[in-house]
Order: C-alpha cells, then structure tokens, then sequence
C-alpha cells in the first residue's frame, strides 16, 4: 500500500470509527478528527518528499483491481499539480476541525466524520486515474457536503444544500455520459488509455462540452455560479471554507487534467470563448460583490471572481499562465479560508453577517482587524502576498495570447480591491459604537493558531512561490504538450513512473 | 551632498556585478526598516512607546547605509547590479529581486532616508501621546522599506512590489486615524485610484514582456530601440497612466488632497516629499524608452502642464493650511512630469529634491503650525505667529520663498531650469502655461505664508500658539538650510554637477531633434522667471497683507466664477462620484437584481417547474386502495383490447 | 367435453371476485375476493392441463396454492395489525398510501 493510499485511507478509517462508535464523548470525537486529519497531512508531507519534483508524469502510482469486468481499477497516481491540491486539503482539514471546536456543539460525531469523509474523497478525486474512481470520488463529494451544509448550516440551510446538491449533480450526471462514451471508445477506464484515444474532432466537442458543463458548476463559472452564494453562505464556517478551500479547487483541476489533455482539439477551438466567459465572471462576479450587505456572500461573489482568474490562466494554454493559475488554485484556497475563518470567529462572538452591523471595530480587536486587512490584501492580489504571484503571471501569460482579455480581467483587481477594503473600512473603522461592537473580544490563542499557517502561507508563497511553481511547472507542460500547444525539451519518458521498491 | 560634485565619467555607465563592498550591502537598505516595521509590531505590547525608538534606529542606520553606497556609487560611477534570489521563475517570466544602483538610485536614496529619518525624529514629538504612537513608526518604517524597494529594484515588477507596499502605507497612514470615517474614506480612495492607475502599469509590464520578453528594467531600456513606434508610444502613456494615480497628475489626481487626512508627518514624507515622485522617478528611469516616442512625450508633457496649471489655480482659493500645500504638491508634480515630457529628465529629477526639500519642510511647518493651534487648519484664523512660533516662521519663511522661486533658494534653479529646457526643446505652450504657473504658485504659496504667519493675530482669544519641541523643529532646520542651499550647490546653472552626475542614466534626446520655440537665450529667459515669482509675491501683499484682513474667508479679495470653480475644486470630484460611486453602484445593483432574478430565477424556475409536474402528477396517488385496483383493471382491459384487435 | 363450460364458470367466478374487490370496503371480504380470483385462475390451469394433457397447468396450481396460503398469512396478519391500530376494516379509511 502505498502513501497516496494512506492518505486516503487514514482519514476514511477515522470517519468510519466515528460513526460507529456512539458512546465518544466530544473529546474523544476531537481527538480522533485531530488523529485523522493530522495523519493525513503527515501521511500527505511524506508523499511529497517521495515525490520527484523534475518528472513531469504521475507519480507513486498505485493500482488495485476493482471491477475487472470493465477494467476499473482503484488507480491512484499524482503530479506536481495533484500534489499541491491534496497538501491543500490535508492542511485545511485539521485547521477546519480545531477552528470548530467553539462553534458546533451538535451533532458534533458526526460533523467531524463528515469532514473525514469529505478529505478522504477529495484526496481520491487529485489522486485518481481512472475515470469511473475519479467519478465516483467526484461525486461522492457531495454527500458529506450535503450534510455538512444540511444539518450544521445557517437558517436557509435546507434550501441551499438542496441547491448545492442538484446543481452539481446535474453537471456531473453530463459527464458521466460522457465518460461512459469514452469508455466505449477505449474499453478501459484508465486515464492514460484514453488521453492516448485519438478522438474525432467534432465528437470532442460535445464530449468537451459535457466535461466543462460539469466542472463549471464546481469552479463555478459564471453563468453557474448561483449555488455558491447561498451554499457559502448557510454553511458552517468550517463548511464555508472546505468550499471555497477545495471543493472549487475539484473543478479548476477537471479542466485541466481531464478536459484539455482528452479533447485537445476541442480546447484549442473553445479555449476563446472560455477565456470569454473566465473575464465575465471574473467582472461579474467582482461588480455583484460590490453591494452585497452580507460579509459571506460578498466572499462568495469574489470567489466567483477569483475563480475566474484560474479558468482565465487554464485556457490562455501557455506555461506561464497555466502554471500560475494551479499556483492561484493554492493561493484562492489559502486567503479565502482564512478569510471565512475570520468570518466564523467573528459571527461566533457576533451572530450576524450583516455588514452594517459591525463598526470601528479596528480599535476593539487590533488583531483580528490587522489579519483580517492581511488576509484581504492577499486576495486583492498585493504584490508581496501570495495573491499575486498567481494573478500577475495568469495576466501576462493571458496578454500573450489574448490582449481584450487580460487588460478587461486586469480591472478586477480594481474592483477587488474596492469591495474588500470596502467592506474592511465598513467593519473596521470608523466610530465604535454600539454595544455590540465595544463588547466583541479579540481572536484568542486557539484561533490565532489555526490562522497561523495559512498567514505564514500567504507570505512566504508571496515572497518566495519559486518551490510552488517548481512543483506545478513540469506537470502543466505536460499537460500543455497533450494538448499540443507547448514543445517540451524534454521528452515523457512512460505515461506512469511506477513506483519505487 | 556635496560629493555629487564629483566628476562623472562618460555618458554610459558600465555595467558591474557588486558581490562585494559597501554596494553589495544594498539588500540591507530595504531590509533594515523591513525589519524595524516587524520588530516594532511585535513588540508594541511589551515595550509600549519605547518600541517606536527601533523605528527611529532603523531610519538612521538605513541612511547611513544609503549614504555609505551613495558614496560607492559616486566615488565610482557604474551601473551595479546586485544579484539577489529569484521571486518568480515560471514559464518565460523571469523575475529576480536583484537591485540597481546607479547615479540615481544614489540621489533618490539619500532623499528617501534623508527625509524618511527627518520625518520620523520630527515624528518624536508631533505624534507624541497619540495611543497608537509606535504603530505609526512601524508604518512609517514599513514605507520607508517600500519605497527603498521601489528605488533599488532592477526589475519593473520588483519595482511595481515596491510601488504596491507605499501604496499600502500611505493607505496605513492616511487611515492612522481610522476612527473619523472621513480619514477611512480618504485613505480607500487613494488606494483604489492608484489601483486604476496600477492597471495601467500592468498592462504596461505585460506589453513591455511582449515586446522584449523581460521585464528587468535593464533589458528594456536595452533593448528599447528595438522596439516598433507604435508599442513606445503605447508603453509611455500606459507608464505615464501608471505614474499619473502615483505623482497625482490628471485625471487621477483626486485622491492626493484628500490624503491629508493623515497625520503631518505622512504628509510631508509621503504626499510630498517621497512616495508621490515615485511616478516621475518610474518615467525618468524608463526615459530610454521615452525617448522612443516622441508623441509619447508629448502627452507626458502636456498632461504635466495641465496638472501644474489646474492645481496651482484651485491652490490659489483653498483655505485649508494643508489643502493649499497639498494642491500645491499637485501642482509642483506637473512640473517634474512636465520636465520628464520635454526631455528634462535631469531637471526633472533636480526639482524632485529640492521640492522634497521645501515641500517637506513646509508640510512639517505646517505641522508645527497646527501642534501649536490645537490642530486648527483654517488659514483665516491665524495671522501673525511669527512671534509665537520664530522658528517654525523662520523656517518656513525659506521654504516659501523657495518654492516660489526666489533666488538663490532651491526652487529657483529647478522650477527655471525644467522652463527655459521646454522652451528651448520647442514647447512653447508648456513654456507659457508653465511660466504662469509658476506665478500662481509664488501668488498662492504667499497668500498661505502671509494669513499664516503675518498680519494682525485673528486667532482665537483662547488660543496660545506656542513653539514646537525641539525634535520637531530641528528636522525645520534642516530642511530648511537644504532648501536654502540646496539649488546652489546641487545645480545651479545647467550642465552642474547634479545634471552630468545622472547624465548616464537618463535616455539621449539627440537624436529627437528638438528647436527652440524663439530667440530667446538664458539671459534673458531666467530674469523672466524671477519677474514671474516677483509677480505673484507682490500682487498677494497687495491683497492679502497691505490691505487689512478679517478674520473670515469672506474677506477673500478673489470673487468671481473662475475663483468660485477653483475653490469648489471645478467640481471635479462631484463629478467622479457622479461617474463612479453613482453609476458603477447603479451598475452593481442592477447586476445584483439579474443575479437573483434571472439567473437564479431560471434556477429556480427548473426547480419550481419540476414541483409543479409532480403536483399535477400526485392527484393520481389517491390512497384508495380500490381505486389502485380500478385503475388496474382498467389498463388490464385495455391491454386486453389492444391484444383482442391485433389477434382479430 | 367442451372446455368451454369450464372457462365459463372460472370467467364467472373471477368476474365475481373482481366486482367484490372494487365494490365492497371491508378488508376481510376484499381478501376472501382475491382468493375467488385466484381460485378461478386455478380452476383454468387445472381443466388446460386436462385438455392439453400434460403436468404444466397442474403444476402451476400447486404454484399458486402455496403462494396464496403465504399471502393469506401475510395479508391476515396486515389486516389483523391495521384492526388493532385503526379499529376499523374499512380500506378506504388509512389512506397510508396517499403522497
């Protein structure tokens, strides 16, 4: 069994001994969640040092037989842009789990095998290589989320999470289609089989067409986005940020290991319009956040916008844009789950997201006020923060192949910065008034701590993201050389590098 | 300082890698009030107060540093390149923090530091008993390191992280006193305008990456004649769009005066003296490649002259003791950019320091002023605090006459010198416009110094203006020797020590073929600047000092409509808020309405849809365990016909 | 012997049966209907294999004799269950079925 497996599996195991042991008192539920996620992040570091930086294939592949009668296998394998993802995830977990610590008191059991769940599937959706497991892991995302947003989210809950559900199903339903098309054509499900299939041209389209539909609704892309605000914003914190931190990284990720490498020509064709569509979003998103009243709606809009600038750097199809928004991919996950962790210390002490009704608060919690400007200069793309070392190179690497677009997206920075500061000006300065506001306490140890690696995050990423980009680099131009609009010195050597010893 | 006078050697410098020796300490320069701005912030709980006087440490050790390589860089004229790790390496885009330092990198280090440290010891006392009194030294230090970025960077991005990080201090700063909206609100439209003009110095990177495939500053002006006329000329108005929301020229100038809401110091530091030259520091920097588009220029050159004319006449109505100095600012910047647009770029640069000079001194005397008049602004109810405050009227009595263009004082030499260069590079109506406005500035800048410090007091009763503390009156007199000398010993005829020292950093303009707008030479073009200033001196003792002032703005001698337009600012800023605030909301809210209607209402619309389907359909599932069976049988006969007539 | 006089008293007795499924209310009596149906059914099969001469139909009357004694347990117990809930053997009352 190798380490990919154990990543998953660890959390898996946990989540499995929460449901069934119902006499757990809530510390012990803790002290599995910590036990899981930690070992998964542990589990995770490990694969990365065994990981081959230079190798632009997947890696540490790992196979077991499945349903032999189709050739689905349980095959795990993973690159520098897997890679990155999955240390993602298994980092934000254990910071989801602690920074819930205060807040959900129900249920507790089973929120924290949720989350168990939901990492294990998350890390089989960046590790697989097998379309019918990616599928299954892919969709299988939705179930815990589901509950999550169901049972522990705000007053609208219900509606959001039946929201959330059908509209990423419905997406995802269009690409099993899909899948089951190319499993006819390629008799297997296995990944590297049917990236080699040399499909026709114009059934790529459609068969493109129904990839993009799916991961769209989970990037999400403007015109699909409107699941997010509302999921985001009846989700618990924790929720919130598994959203934002990963859940929407799965769609970016789609695109860019199954969309672009299996219907090449249908990418070169609709890359245009995708990039189209990207700055939409991207202004759409940006304007809308702008009048929101509601501090996690607002975060949601600019996660729209956000997204978009990924999308944008996916499609521009050259290595300097493409690899920056896999960096970006990391970045978007690392401000706005700090962003809406703050948001859920805040509405902890507060129980209320209306912006009006904070004020001044900049001189009653110095330190939530200075990690909260942190955090929203990171995602307003500062240079110095990790923002922009990913927005920067998207946009340079867009301008090369299409100018409209890079300059119309560079406005989007603008707009960041306007409904974030904004909204920081709104809820930070000004007078303090107000009962409420004069009695809200600062972040304590706990929080701080849970906020501490993603702000050292932010800046080092912001100050040195060469180790990130060297991860994420060869990977993409392999992609890229899939596609067929990059040249690679060097030659591929197998599709997979199996496994050491 | 006086070691500029050194003698330069060549037009082009060499090129030289400093691995070792002072200049290779040039990573330290930033890093050192870097480092001062963390300490500070860490430990402001334990140290309280006491952890401002790191701050001031790292100021002083950062100008003697810069001074130190400044006289390396004298001392050995070179352009030197100091390797440094890479930032950013992906794809094609290379990007190192290696530093440049040449000639002038050396003159913008010892202004930034010089006045940087000024402003911090004058700091000392001005901001004395504020409660966040060490936070605002660790802001000022996180300045001082960014605007040290921006000056060393050898790499226009590193440049623009530089640019980016003044652009978040002077935010700090202007916010220092967050709790009056109004400060909050200045602060978020500085940011935000210098964020469109940001877009602008992108899309500039990303043309400028296009064109040469780099983006070290080196490699562009290397390879800047390599470049097609119509991607110069493009580059230059989208670099000048950048350095207009940075040096507050038209249209983005609004935010500047607005910035005063910050404390005096960040003023003086920042809004005059550093952070706003940064813009024409950028151009003069890429005037190699300025000087590949002539019309170009000539934008540069004009919007520049409309700057330094609009400011100086909305300065002349404003009754604000730091709203005047701030259009003032404005104004004086429209000067340098109109310097950099005729091919001035030395001169430009020249009257970058001595404006850093006088207009940070008059900014700390302004300070001064209101530290003695419990903080009051409105110029009108001063008058006659010569006797109260001597040193801060002696001092500012230089800087006036400095700014106004006295001679021998420092803004004499520059502002005249950046003039006769236009009107003998062929700009007549920058010459002209410019000369007019360098009368409204000696007009308006004396009008401020004669309601402020002389006439009959028309303070009021309860007030007692006293004499600023020593660590506040001595960065006066410091500055106010520079502004005195400052002119002479730099630069003072063209061709000094100043110009041939930059001479090989700037872009040749030979090869531009300009020709003097007339015959006029120097001899009789430099009197005419002095008669200009002499002007405006005198027409403001006629109004503002020989005839007797109320202690009211209704005793404005000025009326009239163009007087009217230039104290509401010709409404200027009304009418952004009408295009921006007022559209770009109606904008978003009618977004938002198509977000949850339309797009969502289609959502929902599928969602509603498919309810009322299964409302129809439901009827059927009656519960009447009969009916089940009727209908059972029914389908049964049915089936049994259908068979009936196919057998038949 | 025709067939026919066979067919005609199973068509009759399954008529009767269906007609009491759809007219009467009491569970009891709707069940002792379907036993009528299912009886007729039997007796069809049955005088088939006769005709034809073989086991088949046969068999299949001892197929659906032993379902309807397992649906006869079953469905008596439901009845007796719902006579204890609802106090009634009126089908039309639990309408457990409806959306």
């Amino acid at each position: 069994m190798g380490w990919i497996t154990v990543t998953i599996v660890i959390p898996l195991v946990a989540a499995l001994v929460l449901a069934f042991a119902s006499e757990l008192e809530d510390a012990g539920i803790r002290a599995i969640g910590l036990i899981g996620s930690v070992g998964a992040l542990l589990a995770s570091v490990v694969l990365a040092v065994q990981f081959d930086v230079a190798d632009p294939n997947l890696q540490l592949a790992e196979t077991f037989t499945w349903i032999p009668a189709v050739d689905a296998n349980v095959s795990l394998a993973v690159d520098g842009v897997s890679l990155v993802l999955i240390l993602l995830t298994t980092l934000l977990t254990p910071l989801i789990l602690v920074a819930s610590w205060s807040s959900i008191t129900d249920r507790l059991r089973g929120y924290v095998a949720a989350f168990l769940a939901l990492e294990a599937a998350v890390i089989g959706v960046f590790a697989a290589t097998d379309l019918l497991l990616f599928y299954v892991f892919f969709e299988f995302t939705l179930v815990p989320m589901y509950l999550i947003i169901g049972i522990w989210g705000g007053a609208g809950r219900r509606y959001a999470a039946v929201k959330f559900f059908l509209y990423t199903l419905l997406g995802g339903l269009l690409m099993l289609v899909a899948i089951l098309y190319l499993f006819s054509q390629a008799g297997t499900f296995s990944y590297e089989a049917i990236v080699a299939l040399d499909l026709d041209p114009s059934v790529q389209r459609w068969l493109f067409g129904a990839f993009v539909v799916a991961f769209a609704v989970k990037v999400p892309l403007f015109p699909v986005h409107t699941w997010l605000p509302d999921a985001h914003t009846e989700a618990p914190t924790g929720g919130s940020v598994f959203l934002a931190g990963v859940l929407l990284k799965m769609g970016t990720f789609g695109l860019l290991r199954y969309a672009l490498p299996i219907f090449p020509d249908a990418t070169v064709t609709f890359a245009p319009w995708l990039l189209a569509v990207s700055v939409v979003g991207i202004l759409y998103g940006a304007i809308v956040a702008l009048m929101q009243s509601d501090i996690k709606k607002l975060i949601a809009y600019s996660s729209v916008s956000h997204m978009g600038f990924v999308v944008l750097g996916t499609f521009a199809l050259n290595t300097t844009a493409t690899a920056a928004s896999v960096v970006q991919m990391v970045n978007h996950g690392l401000s706005t789950g700090a962003l809406f962790l703050l948001i859920g210390f805040l509405y902890e002490r507060r129980h209320t997201r209306r912006i009006a009704d904070f004020g001044g608060l900049a001189k009653q919690v110095p330190v939530m006020a200075g990690l909260w400007l942190l955090v929203s200069l990171s995602s307003l793309a500062l240079p110095g923060l990790n923002g922009f070392v990913g927005e920067f190179p998207i946009l340079l690497g867009t301008f090369q192949v299409n100018r409209t677009a890079a300059v119309l997206a560079a406005f989007g920075a603008v707009l960041a910065a306007l409904y974030l500061l904004w909204a920081y000006q709104r809820m930070f300065h000004g007078p303090l008034e107000g009962e409420a506001n004069t009695s809200t306490t600062d972040l304590n140890r706990r929080e701080i701590g849970v906020l501490a690696p993603l702000l050292v995050l932010i800046v080092a990423i912001g100050l040195y993201p060469k180790p990130l980009f060297d991860v994420v680099e060869p990977s993409v131009e392999r992609v890229l050389v899939e596609v067929g609009v990059q040249e690679l010195d060097v030659e591929p050597a197998a599709a997979v590098t199996r496994e050491e010893g | 300082m006086i070691l500029l006078a050194a003698e330069a050697t060549g037009v082009a410098n060499e090129v030289v890698e400093a691995t070792s020796g002072v200049i290779s300490l040039a990573w330290l320069i930033p890093l050192l009030p870097l480092l001062g701005f963390v300490a500070v912030l860490a430990t402001t709980r334990t140290l309280g107060d006491g952890a401002a006087r790191i701050a001031l440490g790292a100021s002083l050790a950062t100008l003697l540093l810069s001074a130190a390589v400044s006289v390396g860089v004298i001392a050995d004229a070179a352009t030197y390149v100091r390797p440094m790790p890479t930032w950013i390496d992906v794809g094609g885009l290379t990007v190192t923090f290696d530093l440049l330092i040449d000639q002038l990198t050396a003159v913008m280090l010892l202004v930034v530091t010089g006045v940087g440290f000024l402003v911090h010891v004058y700091s000392v006392g001005y901001m004395h008993g504020d409660p966040r009194y060490s936070r605002f030294f660790a802001y000022l230090n996180l300045f001082l390191a960014s605007m040290l970025i921006l000056v060393l960077a050898q790499n226009l991005l590193v440049l623009f992280l530089g640019w980016e990080l003044v652009g978040l201090s002077s935010y700090l700063l202007i916010g220092f006193w967050f709790e009056d909206r109004a400060n909050a609100t200045a602060a978020k439209k500085a940011f935000i305008t210098n964020r469109v003009g940001d877009v602008a110095f992108m899309v500039a990177m990303f043309l400028a990456f296009a064109a040469v495939g780099t983006l070290d500053i080196l490699g562009l002006v290397d390879n800047a004649g390599a470049l097609s006329s119509g991607t110069a000329f493009a580059l230059v108005v989208l670099f000048l769009g950048g350095a207009a929301a940075k040096s507050a020229q038209i249209p983005l100038y609004v935010w500047l005066p607005d910035a005063m809401a910050g404390p005096t110091p960040v003023s003086a530091l920042i809004h005059a003296a550093t952070m706003v030259t940064a813009g024409v520091y950028l151009l003069v920097r890429l005037s190699p490649v300025l000087v590949q588009s002539l019309s170009g220029m000539e934008v540069v050159a004009y919007i520049g002259v409309a700057t330094a004319l609009l400011a100086a006449i909305i300065a002349v109505r404003q009754d604000d003791i730091k709203k005047v100095l701030a259009y003032s600012t404005v104004s004086q910047l429209g000067f340098m950019v109109l310097a950099v647009g005729v091919g001035a770029f030395r001169e430009g640069i020249f009257h970058l320091v001595t404006h850093a000079f006088f207009k940070g001194l008059l900014f700390l005397a302004a300070g001064s002023v209101m530290h003695g008049m419990a903080n009051r602004t409105d110029i009108w109810q001063m008058g006659g605090l010569r006797k109260a405050m001597p040193v801060t009227f002696w001092t500012a009595l230089v800087g006036w006459l400095a700014i106004s263009g006295v001679p021998p004082f420092a803004g004499f030499f520059s502002k005249d010198q950046i003039l006769t260069e236009a009107y003998f590079h062929g700009y007549g109506v920058v010459w002209a416009l410019g000369l007019l406005a360098a009368i409204l500035t000696a007009f308006y800048m004396s009008r401020w110094f004669f309601l402020v410090f002389l006439g009959a007091p028309r303070y009021q009763s309860d007030l007692h203006p006293h004499e600023s503390p020593r660590s506040m009156t001595v960065p006066l007199i410091v500055l106010a020797v520079l502004s005195a000398v400052g002119g002479l010993l730099l630069n003072p005829v063209h061709s000094g020590p100043l110009y041939r020292f930059l001479e090989p950093t700037v872009g040749p303009i030979d090869q531009l073929g300009y020709e003097p707008v007339g015959p006029l030479e120097e001899p009789v073009l430099i009197p005419l600047a002095i008669v200009a200033a002499a002007l405006g001196i005198v027409v403001a003792y006629l109004l503002y000092l020989r005839r007797p002032v109320q202690g009211a703005r209704t005793s404005e001698p000025l009326t009239g409509p163009l007087a009217e337009l230039a104290e509401r600012r010709f409404f200027v800023d009304e009418a952004y808020e009408a295009a921006f605030v007022t559209a770009g909301g109606g904008l978003s809210r009618a977004l938002v309405w198509f977000d949850t209607r339309v797009i969502d209402g289609l959502v929902n619309g599928v969602g509603t849809g498919s309810v009322l389907l299964g409302r129809a359909a439901r009827g059927a599932q009656s519960g009447y365990v009969r009916r089940y069976v009727g209908v059972m049988v029914l389908g049964a006969l049915v089936l049994l016909a259908v068979l009936i007539v196919q057998v038949v | 012997m025709a067939i026919g006089y066979y067919l005609a008293v199973s068509a009759l007795l399954f008529s009767i049966g269906l007609v009491g499924v759809l007219l009467r209310r009491n569970a009891i009596v709707l069940f002792m209907c379907i036993e009528l149906m299912l009886n007729s059914v039997n007796l069809t099969l049955a005088s088939a294999a006769r005709m034809w001469g073989g086991p088949d139909g046969q068999v299949f009357v001892f197929f659906v004799i032993v379902v309807a004694a397992a649906e006869v347990v079953v469905g008596l117990a439901l009845i007796v269950n719902l006579y204890f809930r609802r106090g009634t053997l009126d089908v039309d009352v639990p309408q457990l079925l409806r959306w």
